[in-house]
């Protein structure tokens, strides 16, 4: 078994509205910074041991599928390292 | 009928669903969710509250519990359930009903009365009201906004599985009456069958005529 890390960002989909984000968008501006847009997403470290990286890739994908993402809203990336 | 209204850490409208069930003469009782559905069971409510602290996502958590999949089993064997603001959000994310209450439009916690046209007056939750019927009921939530992708929610209108939607006085559906951003102003949907149903207004805050109103008896009709 080796120890990694699997690094789960989840996303709201392209064209969902986020009123989070758009609002933090508008105090930047403020502030007087200049930017065209800003998403937020969130992000999660999982420390699994696993036979392989594609095993642990499996177990974090079923975790995202199962709780951390809602699928109707979100889309995810995994990435899994070697810790 | 003995409706069970399940209590999950964070509920806190389980005693007023209760409430106003007795006001109809149903019988009702709260249930811990670890304790399991009674046997007795033959309508079920999942209430209104912040379950789990709105962790992750508002009913994320609850979806989760146990008892979930003893609902979806009485649900596909006939059990009405209903589910009302955290409860509408858990059912959602237990996929007893289609699509995601999310953050508000306003990305604040809305209290507020709001108008309701019914849309379909033909299932169990709304055959008390007339279509395009306009109820008065209050919302009290910060994730409320309904979201799904635009094919399903043609599909779900072409097969008139929308409740009500927020309008108006006069039941006209505008923007300024969509008090956070539900796509088509959905406020409540039903499951694959209409026995199953969700919505984010409290019909049960509106049950009891010293409180303001009667509006949302209709719904918890369903369960006389």
């Amino acid at each position: 078994m080796t120890e990694y890390t699997a690094t789960v960002t989840v996303r709201l989909e392209e064209g969902v509205l986020d009123p989070e984000a758009e609002t933090t968008r508008q105090a930047l501006e403020r502030l007087g910074f200049e930017l065209q847009a800003l998403r937020s997403a969130e992000h999660f470290e999982i420390d699994l041991e696993a036979d392989d990286e594609t095993a642990a890739f499996g177990r974090a994908e079923e975790m995202t599928e199962r709780l951390l993402a809602n699928p109707t809203i979100h889309d995810y990336d995994i990435a899994v390292t070697e810790r | 009928m003995n409706v069970t209204v399940i209590q999950f850490g964070g509920s806190n409208c389980d005693r007023d669903t209760v409430r106003a069930l007795s006001s109809i003469g149903v019988d009702a009782e709260r249930v811990w969710h670890t304790d399991g559905l009674p046997s007795e069971t033959d309508g079920i409510v999942l209430p209104g509250g912040f379950s789990y602290g709105d962790f992750l996502r508002a009913g994320a958590m609850a979806a989760q519990s146990p008892i979930m999949d003893e609902i979806r089993e009485r649900a596909r064997a006939g059990t009405p359930v209903l589910g009302i603001c955290n409860g509408a959000q858990i059912g959602c994310e237990a996929g007893l009903t289609p699509g995601a209450f999310t953050t508000n439009e306003s990305a604040r916690f809305q209290c507020e009365h709001v108008h309701l046209r019914v849309e379909n007056a033909g299932t169990p939750w709304t055959r008390q009201y007339d279509e395009d019927e306009v109820i008065e009921l209050p919302i009290a939530h910060g994730e409320g906004r309904f979201e799904i992708d635009d094919e399903r929610l043609e599909a779900l209108e072409s097969d008139d599985r929308i409740l009500f939607r927020y309008c108006d006085a006069e039941g006209n559906v505008t923007p300024e009456a969509n008090p956070n951003g539900s796509k088509h102003a959905v406020a409540g949907v039903t499951g694959d069958r209409d026995h199953v149903a969700v919505m984010m207004p409290h019909p049960e805050r509106m049950s009891l005529p010293d409180i303001g109103g009667t509006d949302g008896r209709g719904v918890l009709e369903a369960f006389a």
